[in-house]
């Protein structure tokens, strides 16, 4: 630590690694170097083929009933790898339709409380004052309702569909990343260029839209990674609730809930397999997230 | 008052900056959540009965004129805003209405099952912090150890798992399998004390109550503590020679432990939220499964009533949490926005 340099390191010495690739290169580095992240990203393109491109290649009638079919046949029946439940339905088909509504509803429901959270956020963030202190304490007050107590509520109230679903999901669960997203934008809000932009006559409107919201990114898809995760626990959470889709449609919280009636005949196959495709999707999205963070991470970037 | 506002130039610190200017604010901000919480009930009431609860109230026999009659001499034909008064000057006096189903009002339906609820998420608080806490400290210590690795993915799983998925798998290990505990609760409606008096029933609902909170508390105290790690005072007292295991002990736990209780506060209602699942799956005779049952019957009044005393015991439990963190960590105070 004695030795005294007159001539500064140029760039290039101090960061070699940086002038050699673009951006983008350098962030899917970072994120192929955390391992779980890569086996999240790689589970989450199986399961997605699974269950879009698998009822192509293992065609199964999922609609109608056949009472003179198997019922409740076990797994290693011929034709039925994992068994049929009680409708006759062949499981591994339904676990590809059924995983098709949970991955979607999932997906859009994630999505939409991401968009929520971060328009709601960046306003009340960037606005500040009264405004901000009022939208926060909406979200105070969202958050003080229990999630699930507000689905069966809701539940009661309206009669279950798939946009519906979505919607609900999404309404009770923008409130996380709203928070998130406002610490950002009132952080990004003091930074010299927005000042100078608002200085040079820039609008709130720009301000927001080419400066917050644009800073806010990473934290944004961070979080909306995780919100798929816990958007997909909520679907398998209303079908146990009572307010999932009608059959013959079906997710898997409304398979693995039908198997809960069959525990005490041992009808395993009723119950396992949904269970087992939840949990690993879920944590298949919380592995993507970690790694997300450690992209997007300013602080961790030398990691 | 004990700090006058810059009354007297000198020594004394401003007013803004005093643990009672905080306290002031955040009793603010605490009834405007209040408020805010009863719109929002006041407003799913309205959506679930648009005409007011007269039908409800009345039964099958009633026709639609004495329904109408009584709507109109309940004060359901007024206003929004003015039935939003009503119904606040109602709730403010413990009055939270009539169930549709039972002959009990609200209150005393509520008054019967939460305190079981609070035992059940007492019991499973207690255990997971005690496990939690030593888990969450072990892993910082350990950070990208072995050791770290299996509980970080240990807990990833027991995170992604739906309650009633795990409840479930408990089930049919300890009771179906192994045929050690019983599956559901005593039917009827036992008392507090008769649940202690059988311990046994008690152990498996707690266990699928307990694991989701370690999973998620463990989380807080690894990241609490790591970010400790790296500060300051740490390689401070390591340089002045205090051993590692004792700037943990004495240092660094503390300061850990302050942001993980006021979470406890914030914490409340994903615990009452858990408890319905664990209560419906176990039959077990608490306010969740109250709700589970009355909203299969459309029992609107017991539904809100049931928010309403969750969500007014979150703010005041988030409160108490600030309060005690404000008290304990004077840097706290300022982040109040």
């Amino acid at each position: 630590m004695s030795e005294l340099r007159l001539v500064p390191k140029r760039v290039d010495e101090i960061a070699p690694r940086l002038s050699s690739a673009s951006p983008a290169a350098r962030a899917w580095r970072r994120f192929r170097a955390n391992k779980l992240a890569m086996v999240g990203l790689c589970l989450v393109v199986l399961l997605v083929l699974f269950c879009l491109v698998g009822p192509l290649v293992w065609r199964t009638d999922q609609i109608h009933t056949n009472i003179y079919s198997d019922l409740m046949a076990p797994p290693g029946t011929p034709g039925h790898p994992l068994g049929t439940d009680d409708l006759g339905y062949d499981v591994l088909g339904r676990l590809m339709k059924g995983g098709q509504t949970s991955l979607i509803v999932g997906l859009l429901a994630g999505l939409l409380a991401t968009l929520i959270g971060t328009i709601w956020g960046s306003v009340a963030g960037y606005v500040g004052g009264v405004v901000d202190t009022i939208m926060m304490r909406i979200v105070d007050a969202g958050i003080a309702l229990p999630a699930t107590f507000l689905l069966l509520i809701l539940s009661a109230i309206t009669r279950p569909s798939l946009p519906l679903m979505i919607v609900v999901i999404g309404l009770v669960s923008w409130l996380v990343p709203a928070r998130l997203i406002r610490a950002e934008s009132i952080s990004v809000k003091q930074r010299d260029y927005v000042q100078a932009l608002r200085a040079v006559g820039g609008s709130h409107t720009r301000a927001v839209a080419r400066h917050i919201i644009p800073n806010t990114v990473g934290t944004m898809i961070v979080n909306a990674t995780f919100q798929v995760a816990d958007a997909i626990l909520l679907v398998a959470y209303i079908s146990y609730l009572g307010m999932g889709i009608q059959a013959p449609a079906t997710d898997w919280g409304a398979m693995l809930t039908k198997g809960i009636t069959y525990t005490y005949q041992g009808a395993w196959w009723l119950i396992f397999p949904a269970g087992l495709l939840i949990v690993i999707t879920v944590c298949a999205f919380n592995f993507v997230g970690d790694g997300l963070r450690d992209m997007f991470d300013v602080k961790g970037r030398e990691a | 008052m004990p700090a006058a506002p810059a009354a007297k130039a000198g020594p004394r610190r401003p007013f803004r900056t005093t643990f009672w200017w905080y306290l002031i604010k955040r009793l603010g901000q605490a009834v405007l959540v209040i408020v805010i919480v009863t719109i929002i009930v006041f407003w799913l009431l309205h959506l679930a009965m648009p005409d007011g609860p007269g039908a409800g109230v009345l039964g099958m026999q009633a026709d639609q004129a004495q329904i109408d009659r009584w709507n109109q001499d309940h004060g359901f034909d007024l206003p929004l805003w003015h039935q939003y008064l009503n119904y606040l000057v109602q709730v403010s006096h413990g009055d939270f209405g009539q169930s549709f189903k039972q002959a009990s009002t609200v209150g005393a339906l509520i008054a019967l099952r939460l305190p079981k609820t609070l035992l059940l998420a007492g019991i499973c608080i207690v255990i997971a912090l005690a496990v939690a806490l030593p888990m969450g400290i072990f892993q910082a210590t350990r950070r990208g150890k072995v050791a770290d690795y299996v509980l970080t993915w240990l807990n990833f799983l027991v995170y992604s798992t739906p309650s009633f998925f795990l409840g479930l798998i408990v089930i049919i290990v300890f009771s179906q399998k192994l045929g050690w505990l019983p599956a559901t609760a005593p039917s009827g409606n036992p008392t507090v004390l008769a649940l202690l008096e059988q311990p046994r029933v008690m152990v498996l609902p707690v266990i699928t109550g307990t694991l989701g909170t370690i999973a998620t508390f463990s989380r807080y105290m690894r990241s609490a503590t790591i970010d400790n790690l790296s500060e300051d005072y740490v390689r401070t007292a390591r340089s002045k020679g205090t051993s590692r295991a004792r700037v943990i002990t004495r240092h660094v736990v503390r300061n850990s432990l302050t942001p993980v209780i006021a979470m406890l506060g914030y914490y409340l209602p994903v615990m009452f939220g858990g408890m319905l699942v664990v209560e419906s799956l176990f039959n077990y005779p608490g306010m969740g499964l109250l709700f589970w049952r009355s909203a299969q019957q459309g029992d609107y009044p017991v539904l809100l009533g049931c928010i309403l005393v969750i969500a007014l015991a979150t703010v005041v439990g988030s409160l108490l949490a600030d309060l005690i963190q404000a008290g304990l960590d004077p840097r706290t105070r300022g982040s109040l926005e």
